[in-house]
C-alpha cells in the first residue's frame, strides 16, 4: 500500500467521501475480496484433513439418515424443585438486584438480572447518579468474568492446596511476630481502593501496627489528575464536570466521554447538548487536542492531533493567553498556530459556560493548568465543582510503589500482602518488581486469577468476583453503594474484607464486616427493638473520608445530570425496573436468610415469628433495594488555588525520535480483563482490532519509515526494547506511537495468554504515560492483525450524512435529499399491513460515541458466541450488532463517525424471499423472524442482505461443554449450534415478555416498556426502540424528524432501523462556512 | 448374438422399478409415521418417577386445586414444581410415617431436592408461557388431559408443532371460560361453535402463528 497513492486518491475525491480503512481507499486486493465475497476466498471451506472420499461417504450417510433425525427419542430431563422455595422467587421470572462494579477507584451502579439464582445480565441502575441506567463495556462483560472457567479455584501455598484457616494462621503469625516492631516489615499493596469499609479495615490494622504501610497501585490510574489537583490546590480533590452546562469544551488529550468512572455520566450530559431537537440545534462545541485518536476526539467539532509532549506547551500557551499567571511562556506548537486565536476567543466568549478537561495521560501540570483555566474562565462553581476525592485514601501511588520496591530490595519487608492487582505484570519496568518481591520472606496474593504475581507468591488466595461477595464502593461523586452478591462464591473465593479481617482479627464474613462498618458510620443500632444501646462499638466514629451524614445536597453535577437525563425521558429502563417492585428488598433479606441458614439447621415447619427489624436493618434493606446509600454524595467544597503552578511537575519534554504514549486498552483495560473473550473479540472502537494490540502510527510517519500495517518493529529506548506490529491509524499525531496496555500476558488464562504484545517493558516510572526519544527499527517480519474494519463493508453508498449547523439551518431536510429515491410500488409481494404494533428503531448518530457498550450488551443478552482470532481473520465474527466507523477528510485530521449496525428489519426484506426453507420470515409486527430450528444453512439470506448483518455459525462456536458457562446464558434465547444463520432480532424475547405482561394486565404495551439490550446499555440514549404505529412514541417522533434517513433507501427495502443525520457545530473561524451543495460533489 | 436377457427381464425391470419406488415411498412414509408416533413423542407413556406421585389421588380424590402446587402458573412462563415444603404442609400431619413418603421426608430433612423426571418436555428452541394461555382461556385439561384420572403422570398430546398450531390457528375450537380453566372433565355449557368465537372476541385472543411467538 502506497501512502502517496492514497493521498492522491483522497485529493481526487469530489465532495465528501466516507471510508472505513486505508485499504478500501486504495482498493487493495484484500479489500476487494471482502467487498465482493463477504468472506475471503476459501473461508467457507472446511479445511480439516478429511479427504474428499471420506467427506462424500459421511455426507452420503448423513443424507440417508437425515429424515430419521426427527425420530430421536429425547433423553429424560430432570426437574429439580427447591426444598423450601424463597418467597419472592417465581420460577421463570427473573429478579433484579442493585449492586455496583468497582473499578479504578470508583464504582458504577448496576442492576443485575438473576434467573433462579444465577446472574445472567448486567444493566445500569437508573437510580444511581453516575450510571443513570447505562453501562460501559467492562460492566457488560463482567458477567462473563464471573463465570470464567479459568478463574483461580483453589487456595494454594507453594502450589499445594490449603484451607483458608491455614493461610489465616500464617498471616496472623506474621503479624504478631511484627508486633514488637510495630509492623515495620508489613506492607499491604492494593489497587486504588474505593470501598470505605476496606479502607477502614486497613486503617484500623495500620493503627495497630503504626509502622506498617499501605500502598495503592493502579497501573492505568488517575495519578496525573491526583497530583495535578494537589499542585493546583494543595490537596487531593476531584473535579466534577457539569458537561450539560458547558457550551464550549476543550479536551486536552482527555477521553472523558468513554473512560473513567464518570464517563457514563459525562456521555449522557454531553449527549443532552448534542441532540437535535425538532428542527433546531443547540449544540455544544467540543475542541479536542489529542495525541492518539479517542472516541471523545471522534465526537469533536475540531480535532487537533498533537504529540503528547507538545500538549503541555499548547496548554501553557493557551493558559497564558487566558490570563493564567505562572503558566510559563512557552510558544504554542506550530501545528496549533491557527487554532489558538479562535479557541481563545470562543472560550472567552463563553465565560462560565466553558470547560477545560485534562486527560489522565497528561502530566500533572496540564491538569493544574486546566484547573487554573477553568478558574480564569469563571467556570468554577458553574461547569466544574470540586469535591473530596472519591477514592478512599488518595496517595502518590508512583512514590508509594517506588518506596515499596526500595524497601523490598533493602530486605526490610517481611510480609507482603497483595490484595488484588497484578503488580508483577503492571509495575513500572525500571523497578523490577518481581525481583524485589522475591526478597520478601512471606508473600501472599489475593486475586481472581492465578496470574503472574500469584506465580511468584507463597500464598495465592482466590478472590471473589464482585458479583459473589459483600462489599461497598463509592462512585465518582461519592455516592456509596452496597455491593451485594448475586450468587454464592463459585470457587470458595475470599473477598479482600475477609482476608484482612482474617489476618488482623479473626475469620469474619464480608457481610458482617460491611454491615458493621455502615452501622457505625450511620450511627444506627443493629439491635432489634428497644435494645439497650451498647456503647462504643456502635457509637458513630465519624470516620475519615466520608461525607457528613446530615448533608442532603447531592453534588451539583449529580443533580444537573439527573435533570438533564430526566428531560430526555429515559424510558429506557422502565420495562426492567417495573419488574423490580419490592423484590430486591426481600431479596436482600433472603440473602441474609441464606447466610444464617447455611450454618443453622433447617427451621421448624411452624411459621417462624416475624423478626423485629433493628433501625439499621430497616435502612440497610432500603440501601440494598435502591443501590445507593442516601446522603453519601460529596458536597462541593471550596478550593483555593495555590498559585505555584511553576512547581507542578511537567511531563517529558519533546526529544529526538519517536514518541510513545501508553493508554489503557479500550477492551482489556490494564490487562485485568485479558481473559474475557468478549472484550478480546470486541473490535476496538477506532482501529477495529481484535485479540491484539498494535503500535498505532500515523500514515504520514509510517510512509516516512516505510511501514505498513502488520510490519513488526522493534521499539528501543535506552536498553529497553519491545517488539510489536504497527497499525496505521488515521488521525494519530505525527511521530507518535500509541501502545495499549494489557496484552502479552503469560498467565491470564486460555483466552488471554499469548494475545498481543506486552508493552510494559518500555513503561518506566518516569514515563508512565509518555515516552519520548524512542528508536524504531523495522524487523522485516510481519504479523497478522485481525481487524474487522473491512468486514461487512457497504462500500461508498452515502451511508453517513453530515451537515454543519449553518448548513442544517439552511436546509433542514438535507439528509433526505442525499438519497436516490426508491421506485415505490415496485414490489412483487404487495404492501403488508401492520396492525397492532410495528416495531422500529431510530439511532441518533449525533450522540453515538462509538463506545461499544451496545455490542457487548447484545452479546450478553443474546448468547452470541466468540469465535477466536483465526475465525475473525476469516470474517466470521458473530456480533449481531457492529459499530461501523467511518472517516472522511484527510489522513491527519479525519472526521470520524460511528454507525451502529443491527439488523435493519426491512419491510421488503431481501433475505426473506431467498430462503428455501422459510427459516427467515416476516412477522405481522414487521420483524424479520429468524427460525433457527428451520435453518439448513444455505446462507442465501446473508448473501442477499445489503446491510450484511447476518451471521453464520460456520463451526460450533458455542462452548457446550463448560458447566460454568451454562449458567451465564440467557435462558430466554436459544443457544445456536453449528450450521445455523443468526442475526439481531430486536430482542424479540423482551418484546414477547412485554406483550405477555401487557396482556396479563389487559392493556397495550406502553412506550418505553420494551427496551432492547443495546438501548438499555447506551450511555447516550442514542438507540431508541418502540412502536411506530403509536404516533406519540419516542421512536415515532424521532422518525418524524427531518434528520431521519434510511440506509440504502434506494433499494426500497424499507428498513425499520433508521438513522439521524449528524449536525456538527464547527467554529466558523476555523472552518469557513460552505454551502452543502459544494461538498456533495457526486452524492445526492 | 443371442439375447443376454430373457424376455422376463422386462417384467423384472418394471417390477423392480416399481418396487424401488414403493420401497422408497414406504420408507419415507414409515419415517413420517414414526416421527409422529408416540414412540418418538413419548405421548401416553408413563414415566417412572423417584416417588410414585398420583395426580389421580390428589386431584381426583382429594380435589386439590392445580394452583395449590403449581403456584406460578398464572404469573410465569413456568407453572412451577412444588418445593418439598409444599408436600410437607400436609404430609407432616397426614401419612406422616408412611414408608412411601420417605423420599419426601428425607428431602425435607436433608435439604436435598427431589429429582423428578420431566414429563412435558418441549425442545429447547421452543418458548412456552403458561400464564398467557391461562389468561386467554386455555384449560389445563386442553393440553394436559384428564390429570385427575392419571395415577402416574403422562403426556397426553404429542407436543409437536402441528399440534400446537391446531389451536393457534383456530383458538375458538378450544377456549373455555376463565372460570373453568382448572376444571377437569369440562363440558361446554353451550355448543363450542357458539361459545368459542364469543370467548375469542371477549378475551381478545389473537391467532398468533408467527415464528417468533414461540421461537427466539
Amino acid at each position: 500500500m502506497n501512502i502517496d497513492a492514497l493521498r492522491a486518491r483522497l485529493d481526487g475525491t469530489r465532495g465528501r467521501e466516507y471510508w472505513r480503512s486505508l485499504e478500501s481507499l486504495v482498493e487493495t486486493p484484500e479489500f476487494k475480496e471482502f467487498l465482493h465475497r463477504e468472506f475471503p476466498q476459501n473461508a467457507s471451506e472446511w479445511l480439516d484433513p478429511v479427504g474428499r472420499r471420506n467427506f462424500l461417504k459421511l455426507m452420503g450417510a448423513s443424507l440417508a439418515l437425515a429424515g430419521v433425525s426427527a425420530c430421536t427419542r429425547q433423553p429424560n430431563e430432570e426437574l429439580v424443585p427447591y426444598v423450601r422455595q424463597p418467597e419472592e422467587l417465581v420460577p421463570g421470572k427473573p429478579l433484579f438486584f442493585a449492586t455496583a462494579m468497582p473499578m479504578n477507584g470508583a464504582g458504577i451502579g448496576l442492576l443485575v438480572e438473576s434467573h433462579e439464582g444465577r446472574p445472567t445480565k448486567i444493566e445500569g441502575n437508573p437510580d444511581h447518579p453516575s450510571s443513570r441506567g447505562a453501562t460501559d463495556v467492562f460492566a457488560q462483560a463482567a458477567i462473563l468474568g464471573l463465570y470464567d472457567p479459568d478463574r483461580s479455584q483453589t487456595l494454594t501455598n507453594l502450589g499445594d492446596i490449603r484451607p483458608f484457616a491455614s493461610f489465616a494462621a500464617t498471616g496472623q503469625g506474621a503479624l504478631s511476630s511484627q508486633k514488637a516492631a510495630q509492623g515495620a516489615g508489613v506492607r499491604i499493596l492494593t489497587e486504588t481502593v474505593a470501598s470505605p469499609t476496606l479502607a477502614a479495615q486497613i486503617t484500623a490494622l495500620l493503627a495497630q501496627y503504626p509502622r506498617a504501610k499501605w500502598i495503592q497501585w493502579e497501573p492505568a490510574g488517575r495519578h496525573n489528575a491526583r497530583e495535578g489537583s494537589r499542585a493546583a490546590f494543595g490537596e487531593y480533590v476531584d473535579a466534577q464536570y457539569a458537561i450539560e452546562k458547558a457550551t464550549v469544551i476543550l479536551s486536552l488529550d482527555a477521553d472523558f466521554l468513554c473512560t473513567g468512572a464518570a464517563g457514563l455520566k459525562h456521555a449522557r450530559a454531553f449527549a443532552s447538548r448534542r441532540r437535535v431537537d425538532g428542527d433546531r440545534a443547540q449544540a455544544n462545541r467540543l475542541y479536542a487536542v489529542e495525541s492518539s485518536p479517542t472516541n471523545t476526539g471522534s465526537r469533536a467539532d475540531h480535532r487537533l492531533p498533537l504529540r503528547a509532549t507538545e500538549i503541555e506547551a499548547f496548554t501553557r500557551a493557551l493558559a497564558a493567553q487566558l490570563g493564567v499567571g505562572g503558566a510559563g511562556a512557552a510558544p504554542a506548537p506550530a501545528a496549533a498556530a491557527n487554532w489558538m486565536a479562535p479557541l481563545v476567543s470562543d472560550l472567552q466568549a463563553h465565560r462560565g459556560q466553558s470547560l477545560v478537561i485534562a486527560g489522565d495521560g497528561q502530566p500533572p501540570i496540564v491538569h493544574a493548568l486546566a484547573h487554573a483555566m477553568n478558574d480564569a474562565l469563571g467556570n468554577v462553581g458553574a461547569t466544574v465543582v470540586y469535591t473530596q476525592a472519591a477514592e478512599a485514601q488518595p496517595m502518590d501511588q508512583l512514590a508509594g510503589i517506588r518506596e515499596l520496591v526500595g524497601e523490598m530490595n533493602a530486605g526490610t519487608v517481611e510480609f507482603l500482602l497483595v490484595l488484588g492487582g497484578n503488580p508483577v505484570y503492571t509495575a513500572p519496568a525500571d523497578l523490577d518488581f518481581a525481583t524485589a518481591m522475591e526478597r520478601v520472606p512471606l508473600r501472599a496474593h489475593l486475586s481472581l486469577y492465578e496470574d503472574e504475581t500469584s506465580a511468584l507468591c507463597h500464598w495465592h488466595i482466590p478472590e471473589t468476583h464482585f458479583l459473589e461477595a459483600w462489599s461497598d464502593v463509592r462512585s465518582d461523586d461519592g455516592t456509596a453503594t452496597i455491593i451485594q452478591p448475586l450468587i454464592a462464591p463459585l470457587y470458595n473465593g475470599k473477598s479482600a474484607h475477609e482476608v484482612v479481617a482474617a489476618i488482623a482479627d479473626r475469620e469474619r464474613s464480608g457481610y458482617e464486616v460491611v454491615r458493621e462498618f455502615w452501622s457505625r458510620e450511620k450511627g444506627l443500632s443493629m439491635q432489634a427493638t428497644p435494645a439497650p444501646t451498647t456503647p462504643s462499638s456502635i457509637a458513630p466514629t465519624g470516620g475519615r473520608g466520608v461525607a457528613p451524614t446530615g448533608a442532603s445536597a447531592v453534588a451539583p453535577t449529580g443533580n444537573a445530570a439527573a435533570d438533564a437525563a430526566a428531560g430526555q425521558a429515559p424510558a429506557s429502563a422502565q420495562g426492567r425496573v417495573a419488574m423490580r417492585p419490592d423484590e430486591a428488598v426481600v431479596a436482600g433479606r433472603s440473602a441474609e436468610a441464606d447466610r444464617s441458614g447455611a450454618t443453622s439447621s433447617p427451621p421448624p415447619i411452624a411459621a417462624a415469628p416475624v423478626p423485629q427489624l433493628s433501625p439499621f436493618d430497616r435502612e440497610w434493606r432500603k440501601w440494598l433495594h435502591d443501590g445507593v446509600v442516601p446522603d453519601t454524595a460529596f458536597t462541593a467544597r471550596t478550593v483555593s488555588a495555590q498559585g505555584n503552578l511553576g512547581q507542578a511537575s511537567g511531563g517529558p519534554q519533546p526529544a529526538q525520535g519517536l514518541e510513545v504514549v501508553f493508554r489503557p486498552c479500550p477492551g482489556v483495560h490494564d490487562g485485568r480483563f485479558s481473559n474475557n473473550a468478549w472484550l478480546q473479540e470486541l473490535p476496538k472502537p477506532l482501529t477495529k482490532l481484535t485479540w491484539d494490540n498494535a503500535a498505532l502510527i500515523s500514515p504520514a510517519t509510517a510512509a516516512r519509515l516505510a511501514l505498513i500495517s502488520g510490519d513488526v518493529v522493534d521499539l528501543r529506548q535506552g536498553d529497553r526494547t519491545i517488539r510489536i506490529p504497527v497499525w496505521l491509524a488515521p488521525g494519530q499525531a505525527p511521530d507518535t506511537l500509541t501502545l495499549h496496555l494489557g496484552y502479552g500476558r503469560t498467565r491470564a488464562g486460555r483466552a488471554g495468554n499469548g494475545t498481543g504484545f506486552n508493552v510494559n517493558p518500555l513503561r518506566t516510572l518516569a514515563a508512565m504515560d509518555t515516552l519520548p526519544g524512542v528508536q524504531l527499527s523495522k524487523t522485516g517480519e510481519t504479523y497478522e492483525l485481525a481487524s474487522t474494519q473491512d468486514h461487512w463493508s457497504l462500500e461508498g453508498r452515502n451511508l453517513i450524512r453530515v451537515a454543519t449547523e449553518a448548513q442544517f439551518a439552511a436546509d433542514p431536510r438535507f439528509a433526505q435529499k442525499m438519497e436516490h429515491q426508491p421506485l415505490t410500488g415496485l414490489t412483487m409481494y404487495g404492501d403488508f399491513k401492520y396492525e397492532g404494533y410495528a416495531w422500529g428503531m431510530a439511532i441518533d448518530q449525533n450522540v453515538c460515541t462509538g463506545c461499544n457498550a451496545c455490542v457487548v450488551a447484545c452479546q450478553a443478552e443474546n448468547n452470541v458466541p466468540v469465535v477466536g482470532k483465526s475465525q475473525v481473520l476469516n470474517g466470521r465474527e458473530m456480533h449481531w450488532l457492529r459499530v461501523d466507523r467511518y472517516y472522511t477528510g484527510d489522513l491527519e485530521t479525519p472526521e470520524t463517525y460511528h454507525q451502529p449496525m443491527p439488523c435493519q428489519q426491512c419491510e421488503n426484506a431481501p433475505c426473506e424471499v431467498v430462503c428455501p426453507v422459510a427459516a427467515t420470515v416476516h412477522n405481522q409486527e414487521g420483524l424479520n423472524d429468524m427460525v433457527y430450528n428451520r435453518c439448513v444453512g444455505t446462507r442465501y439470506c446473508s448473501n442477499n442482505c445489503p446491510y450484511k448483518v447476518r451471521r453464520f455459525n460456520f463451526l460450533l462456536y458455542q462452548d457446550w461443554d463448560t458447566p460454568s458457562l451454562w449458567l451465564q446464558r440467557n435462558p430466554d434465547v436459544t443457544v445456536r449450534s453449528r450450521g445455523v444463520m443468526e442475526k439481531c432480532t430486536y430482542c424479540v424475547q423482551r418484546i414477547n415478555q412485554a406483550r405477555i405482561t401487557a396482556k396479563l394486565e389487559d392493556r397495550e404495551i406502553r412506550d418505553g416498556e420494551v427496551v432492547t439490550a443495546c438501548q438499555s446499555a447506551c450511555p447516550t440514549e442514542a438507540i431508541v426502540f418502540g412502536n411506530l404505529n403509536d404516533p406519540n412514541s419516542r421512536v415515532a417522533r424521532l422518525k418524524a424528524s427531518s434528520l431521519n434517513y434510511a440506509l440504502l433507501a434506494e433499494l426500497n427495502s424499507k428498513p425499520r432501523t433508521t438513522y439521524m443525520a449528524i449536525v456538527r457545530n464547527p467554529n466558523t473561524e476555523l472552518e469557513p462556512a460552505r454551502p452543502l451543495a459544494a461538498e456533495e460533489g457526486e452524492a445526492g | 448374438m443371442p439375447q443376454i436377457f430373457h424376455r422376463s427381464a422386462n417384467t423384472l425391470a418394471k417390477v423392480s422399478i416399481a418396487g424401488v419406488l414403493l420401497l422408497a415411498g414406504g420408507v419415507i412414509g414409515l419415517i413420517m409415521v414414526l416421527g409422529r408416533s408416540s414412540y418418538v413423542t413419548r405421548a401416553s407413556e408413563f414415566i417412572e418417577q423417584p416417588l410414585q406421585f398420583s395426580h389421580a389421588h390428589h386431584v381426583g380424590d382429594d380435589g386439590i386445586d392445580c394452583r395449590y402446587c403449581h403456584t406460578s402458573v398464572e404469573t410465569s412462563s413456568f407453572a412451577g414444581i412444588p418445593p418439598t415444603k409444599t408436600c410437607m404442609n400436609c404430609h407432616s400431619q397426614l401419612w406422616a410415617n408412611s414408608p412411601i413418603l420417605e423420599p419426601v421426608r428425607a428431602s425435607f430433612r436433608d435439604d436435598t431436592s427431589l429429582h423428578w423426571i420431566r414429563v412435558h418436555d418441549l425442545p429447547d428452541f421452543v418458548y412456552f408461557n403458561h400464564s398467557i394461555h391461562i389468561k386467554k382461556g386455555v384449560g389445563c385439561e386442553t393440553c394436559h388431559g384428564r390429570v385427575d384420572e392419571m395415577p402416574l403422570m403422562f403426556q397426553q398430546n404429542s407436543l409437536q408443532m402441528e399440534w400446537c398450531l391446531t389451536c393457534h390457528r383456530a383458538p375458538e375450537q378450544f377456549v373455555r371460560p376463565r372460570s373453568d380453566i382448572f376444571t377437569m372433565g369440562y363440558r361446554p355449557p353451550v355448543p363450542q361453535e357458539e361459545l368459542g368465537p364469543r370467548l375469542v372476541k371477549e378475551y381478545g385472543i389473537q391467532s398468533l402463528t408467527t415464528c417468533s411467538t414461540c421461537h427466539r
